[in-house]
């Protein structure tokens, strides 16, 4: 970080062809690779070996062609601080829209009302039309949850 | 490389010198990919959401997809990475014969790809395998197979207008080239087109396996 004299000799990573190459080579072997291991059922893990190959591939992709090996360090912590924000992203709503049968499930068994209160509730509530549309309304939810169709 | 004492004239005045100018381009390009990150990341979110409600859907619909045609360009968009980096490298060392060379081979990998793309596109408009209510292909068993089609083309299709940008790009830096504006003092233009460049190829890096090497 000098400020005097030839500034960007520290920043002029010229690298040999070959090592362009060797690099290219090496994404191209993992390219087959992908594939090859694709022929494969490994079950459940199919989806974790194809994503495992990806970020290496991803990795070199980003170490050696994006120079982020020989930059500033601040440009590798934006990339990984957006990669973490996207994984944050990702789990937070997965959680929420894998979940979602749980509390489906709890309108299922509702509360058990045992409380005195309780009678008086369903007293109003068989009096009235609004306790039938109550059920048909989580009827509804129950099938939604079963076929998503947004 | 000139000295401090002259100014060149692809020195902005606003900058203290040829160093901080790189610099804060690079830092914006690179505050430019994070936010294409956390685009394409919204659309990625979408793809594990409905992957993880239709799991079977999702495999059977990604028979629809040529693994060898995603394969292929798989290979292109790397080579176009490689050519890409020695295209730099080449401005670098003050070769920009070669350079204006390695960009034209990187438009034409490019372009190679938008083909291939357009061959399964136009397949997949041919027998209807298409998004949300254009879906009229029915040889797809599971749940709601148009929604894999509606991701499918939201992602890839955004990833392709990515790959034009960078041709468009490209070309353009060509033309400034083959005027002598880019040398071993200055290539930053070229520099951080190279960045956005790569960061395309590992979009679809993840990309590949997820539409069509589904287990």
């Amino acid at each position: 970080m000098t400020d005097n004299n030839t500034q960007s000799e520290h920043k002029d990573h010229i690298l040999p062809v070959k090592m362009y190459l060797t690099v290219g080579a090496v994404l191209f072997f993992l390219t087959i690779v992908t594939v090859a291991v694709s022929r494969f059922d490994f079950g459940q893990f199919n989806l974790i070996i194809a994503m495992i190959i990806a970020i290496i591939k991803a990795s070199i992709v980003g170490l050696f062609f994006m120079h982020l090996l020989w930059d500033r360090r601040f440009y590798m912590s934006a990339m990984l601080m957006s990669m973490l924000f996207l994984g944050v992203f990702i789990i937070i709503t997965m959680s929420d829209t894998m979940r979602r049968g749980d509390i489906y499930e709890e309108v299922r068994h509702p509360i058990v009302r045992e409380a005195a209160i309780y009678k008086n509730i369903d007293k109003s509530e068989n009096d009235s039309h609004s306790g039938d549309n109550h059920d048909e309304a989580k009827k509804d939810d129950d099938e939604d949850q079963h076929a998503p169709t947004h | 490389m000139s000295d401090s004492s002259t100014h060149p004239s692809y020195l902005h005045h606003h900058y203290g010198d040829v160093d901080q100018q790189r610099e804060a381009a690079k830092l914006g390009m690179w505050i430019f990919l994070v936010t294409e990150v956390l685009f394409f990341g919204g659309l990625f979110c979408v793809y594990a959401i409905y992957r993880s409600w239709h799991p079977e859907m999702f495999i059977n619909a990604h028979h629809a997809l040529d693994w060898r045609m995603g394969g292929i360009n798989t290979l292109v968009l790397i080579a176009s990475s490689v050519t890409m980096a020695m295209a730099i490298r080449s401005f670098q060392v003050d070769k920009p014969k070669q350079g204006i060379g390695m960009m034209w081979a990187t438009v034409l990998l490019a372009c190679t790809f938008m083909v291939i793309k357009y061959f399964e596109y136009s397949h997949k408009f041919h027998v209807g395998q298409l998004p949300g209510k254009f879906y009229t292909y029915t040889g797809i068993e599971g749940t709601n197979p148009h929604i894999f089609f509606s991701i499918y083309f939201a992602m890839t299709g955004l990833h392709g207008i990515h790959v034009l940008i960078g041709i468009g790009v490209i070309l353009w830096l060509m033309t400034k080239a083959r005027k002598g504006s880019y040398h071993s003092g200055y290539y930053t233009p070229i520099e951080v087109t190279g960045l956005y460049w790569h960061l395309v190829d590992l979009i679809w890096i993840f990309l590949f396996p997820l539409f069509y090497l589904i287990g």
